[in-house]
């Protein structure tokens, strides 16, 4: 749409409407636009898109909040209910993974009380995976064949005593690990790989709540499951392939889940 | 300095108008940004400073992802609309096509485009209400406003054209 050659991208026209550009950049934008009336046409729809989006919803803003979303009311209702928030969050997630299937994954709702520690969490696992994925020489600090040393190692480091699975049996084979800087401290991250060549990473650190039910995120390429047992923050990231991620993170979750035996 | 209480109460009216926007039922948007505020009550202990306001919104966004995830599964029993009258002339028509519009959109797009031109949020912030970075937000946003263009150039289905 825009001439690639063009001192303005398209990015900026975005960001020139949305307010996203700095001063000196808006002026130079402006100009541009004066001498290409197309793109200025462009910008225009964009910025009447806007105009009616406000005009539909915007009023809504202005209503008076109903009763029920008063927060006294909010309160009051939720004490009425009485169902403890951590049991029902900890019993979603052992249900998902117990269960199976689709009725055991609809209980993935219940996660959503924490979007803080997940996106923080995901975010660093997914770089971490991104950044070491594609490394061919040094993936790892320690070789996958020195794992009782690796898990003495990170278990110290963490503060918690780790396990690092065994996922032979789905034919992943553990390339090794390393010790990364997180969220809450030291963290701990250990790379799979297939016969095929395709890598999947276990991302843990301390989380700052007990438990949380298991959620997913995923963007164009890669993914990432990330739970909390056990006061400690799971993050299993791979290729953007739900069903095959969901697998293996079934086969990581049975032997990290410390509390199964106890919950059953 | 306002209490978390007092950020959370000052949110609710943009909540709900966001929530409108997103789900175009007021009942639905109204009950989505109730199951916000119970959520974020519950795990107030979870928030550690920043934007109450952004974290809000992710509640939001979150939950509302929950509730298509949970239609999806469910088959399809469409209800016919009022709204699928044909448009009437005047003010009200151009805010039924924005509607249909919208409806069109992916949902993260739809996510991102209200989040900017109705909620103001910055591209940064709502790269953290998505988790994602600030250039999957721009993508999500070129792309919403080129499919709302189409559709509001004439992509809609022709049976909308006959008055």
């Amino acid at each position: 749409m825009i001439d690639r050659d063009s001192p303005v991208t398209e990015d900026e026209l975005h960001a020139y409407i949305d307010g996203e550009l700095p001063g000196d950049r808006m002026e130079a934008v402006a100009s541009w636009l004066a001498a290409h009336p197309e793109q200025a046409a462009l910008v225009a729809s964009w910025r009447a898109q806007a105009e009616s989006i406000r005009a539909r919803y915007g009023a809504t803003a202005d209503e008076p909040v109903p009763e029920r979303l008063k927060l006294d009311q909010v309160l009051k209702q939720d004490r009425a209910n009485g169902r403890s928030w951590a049991a029902m969050a900890a019993a979603a997630a052992v249900v998902a993974f117990i269960v199976g299937g689709t009725a055991g994954w609809m209980a993935r709702g219940a996660s959503a009380a924490a979007p803080t520690g997940f996106d923080v969490f995901a975010s660093e696992a997914l770089d971490a995976y991104k950044l070491y994925v594609v490394e061919v020489r040094h993936p790892v600090e320690v070789p996958g064949n020195e794992r009782t040393h690796m898990t003495q190692w990170l278990s110290k480091r963490l503060g918690e005593e780790l396990r690092i699975p065994d996922l032979q049996s789905i034919g992943l084979k553990l390339v090794g690990g390393r010790l990364l800087p997180g969220p809450t401290g030291a963290a701990a991250f250990y790379m799979y790989e297939s016969p095929s060549g395709e890598r999947f990473t276990i991302y843990c650190a301390k989380a700052g709540e007990p438990q949380t039910a298991l959620r997913y995120a995923s963007d164009e390429q890669f993914a990432a499951f990330y739970w909390v047992d056990d006061k400690i923050a799971y993050v299993v990231s791979g290729p953007a392939d739900r069903q095959r991620l969901e697998n293996v993170t079934k086969a990581i979750y049975e032997q990290v889940d410390k509390g199964a035996s106890k919950k059953l | 300095m306002a209490t978390f209480h007092q950020s959370v109460e000052a949110t609710i009216p943009a909540l709900r108008r966001y929530a409108r926007a997103l789900t175009r039922d007021s009942d639905i948007a109204d009950d989505l940004v109730q199951d916000t505020l119970v959520r974020a009550l519950r795990s107030e202990h979870l928030f550690h400073g920043g934007d109450v306001r952004s974290w809000l919104y992710t509640i939001l966004t979150n939950l509302n992802r929950n509730r298509l995830r949970s239609l999806a599964r469910r088959p399809t029993l469409s209800p016919i609309e009022d709204n699928d009258a044909p448009d009437l002339a005047g003010p009200e028509a151009g805010g039924r096509d924005i509607e249909r519009a919208l409806a069109t959109l992916v949902e993260d797009q739809r996510n991102a485009l209200l989040l900017v031109v109705l909620e103001g949020l910055s591209y940064r912030e709502v790269a953290e209400v998505q988790g994602v970075p600030i250039g999957t937000v721009m993508s999500r946003l070129a792309r919403a406003r080129v499919q709302i263009k189409n559709y509001l150039d004439g992509g809609r289905p022709a049976l909308r054209r006959v008055k």
